[in-house]
């Protein structure tokens, strides 16, 4: 199953480059360093907000993912910068992707 | 190399009207031909279409519109640096001796898809340009202890110029506390921090050296050129707040053109959110990081239109694809000394930054007389 396809059953899986053990964010066919193909690796990570902002109720934060690559999730919770999170709920929604973080 | 400078311009006001994407880019390219008469078009051997619309074929659709039968025709999208990419390209074509003249032509309407970068879903649902930009305010706030007030006065200062350019979208003056209290987007932007998308025109023809003295007596030359990408996902930026593109494409331009920050007499820079002035100022070397709002500050107290003299994207608006050519354009009039009450006195150097996509992307001309 592809990234996407693991994302929409709302499971969040690391991309790592079968060559070089790189991680390649965003997932891809190959990898942005060697071209090798990329596996996806189900396994625990480590998620820390290192900057947001709020709309409305819903805080948006920027979410360092294993020191490697960032994403932007939603929290309902206050955020503060270098907090230690986990990935809530992921998936796809009219094709784009979401992440909330807890 | 040939050496390559601009000839001629065509601009019209910026505005939220619905208008075909070929018949706006057509207004701008009349206004040019009426305006420069000596100008052949016989003689365009280029037409460079810069916009982030869907339509296809612009180049051609532009040549035949215009009556003109040229060697190459094409379309160049970029999102918000699209303009000054193509002012690039021609310049190439013709420094590397392939055409002596091209027509570049960029417009965009208020309902452009180019707001929305739809591959970078590391942005997850949070797509639109206001939360890269909300996410650059709170860190630049964090790390200079800048203050909302602080930063709003970009948008004062740029609204306030752009009074004075008649083809600005805006023409109203606004009060810092009129910025503080506009409709708040999110807990760090407000509505008038904002650029507006809206539709717009704006043409430049580039020509060679060698056929300049038949066309204008007030040629502008681009003396240095510098652009550098370094990501197209916003999460991809090693810093929140400044610009790694803009500064590795500011130092490029400034060697090419052999020149120093302090030779710049006259700027028009990428204000997308009045966050991007301050940052895109420090990351030019125009002043030491956290330290460029004391600068915006006096000039504007001085009432110095040093940077952003047409208002910026804040107060011009900002139709993607024309956005680059008529910053280019503002900074040719300045060195023509053709900015009518927004002139600024003894320019001999501009610079002009434009960026894309939370500045992954950015170009940075020079321009002497």
């Amino acid at each position: 199953m592809s990234f996407e396809e693991n994302l929409s059953k709302g499971q969040f899986l690391i991309p790592k480059c079968t060559q070089c053990k790189k991680i390649i964010w965003p997932s891809s066919d190959y990898c942005s360093y060697c071209f090798g193909k990329i596996e996806l690796k189900k396994q625990d990570f480590e998620a820390k907000i290192v900057e947001f902002s709020k709309k409305n109720d819903d805080y948006f934060c920027l979410v360092e993912i294993e020191n490697s690559f960032r994403i932007i999730a939603k929290t309902y919770q206050t955020p503060t910068i270098g907090k230690i999170v986990s990935i809530s709920k992921c998936g796809i929604k009219d094709r784009d992707y979401f992440f909330e973080i807890n | 190399m040939n050496k390559v400078g601009i000839a001629a311009y065509g601009i019209t006001p910026f505005s939220k009207e619905d208008k075909k994407i070929e018949n706006l880019l057509m207004d701008s390219v009349v206004d040019l031909f009426v305006k420069n008469p000596k100008i052949d078009k016989k003689n365009i051997e280029g037409v460079m279409v810069s916009t982030n619309n869907n339509s296809k074929y612009l180049g051609p659709i532009v040549a035949e519109m215009a009556g003109i039968q040229p060697k190459t025709t094409i379309s160049i999208e970029n999102l918000c640096n699209s303009g000054t990419n193509s002012i690039v390209s021609a310049y190439s074509y013709i420094a590397s001796g392939l055409v002596d003249m091209v027509l570049v032509s960029g417009a965009e309407r208020f309902d452009s898809p180019g707001q929305i970068l739809d591959w970078d879903n590391s942005r997850g649902q949070f797509k639109h340009p206001i939360f890269w930009a909300s996410l650059f305010t709170k860190s630049y706030k964090n790390h200079f202890s800048v203050s909302d007030e602080d930063l709003a006065i970009v948008s004062v200062k740029n609204h306030k110029q752009a009074k004075s350019n008649p083809n600005s979208l805006s023409n109203k003056t606004f009060s810092v506390e009129d910025v503080i209290k506009s409709k708040q987007i999110t807990e760090d932007l407000r509505l008038l921090d904002c650029s507006r998308s809206c539709t717009g025109s704006a043409s430049i023809v580039l020509a060679s050296e060698k056929i300049m003295k038949d066309i204008t007596s007030e040629p502008i030359w681009i003396s240095g050129i510098g652009q550098k990408t370094t990501s197209a996902g916003f999460t991809k930026n090693n810093s929140f707040h400044s610009m790694e593109s803009t500064k590795e494409a500011s130092n490029t331009a400034l060697k090419m053109a052999n020149k120093e920050i302090k030779d710049i007499d006259v700027v028009e820079l990428h204000d997308a959110f009045s966050v991007c002035e301050p940052m895109a100022l420090e990351s030019m070397g125009f002043s030491d990081n956290g330290k460029s709002m004391r600068m915006i500050k006096e000039l504007h107290q001085t009432d110095n239109f040093k940077i952003n003299p047409r208002g910026g994207l804040i107060g011009t608006g900002h139709p993607l694809g024309a956005t680059g050519i008529a910053q280019t354009i503002e900074v040719v009039q300045q060195l023509q000394d053709r900015a009518d009450s927004r002139q600024i006195d003894n320019v001999t150097t501009g610079l002009v930054h434009n960026m894309s996509a939370a500045a992954t992307s950015s170009t940075v001309l020079v321009l002497e007389k």
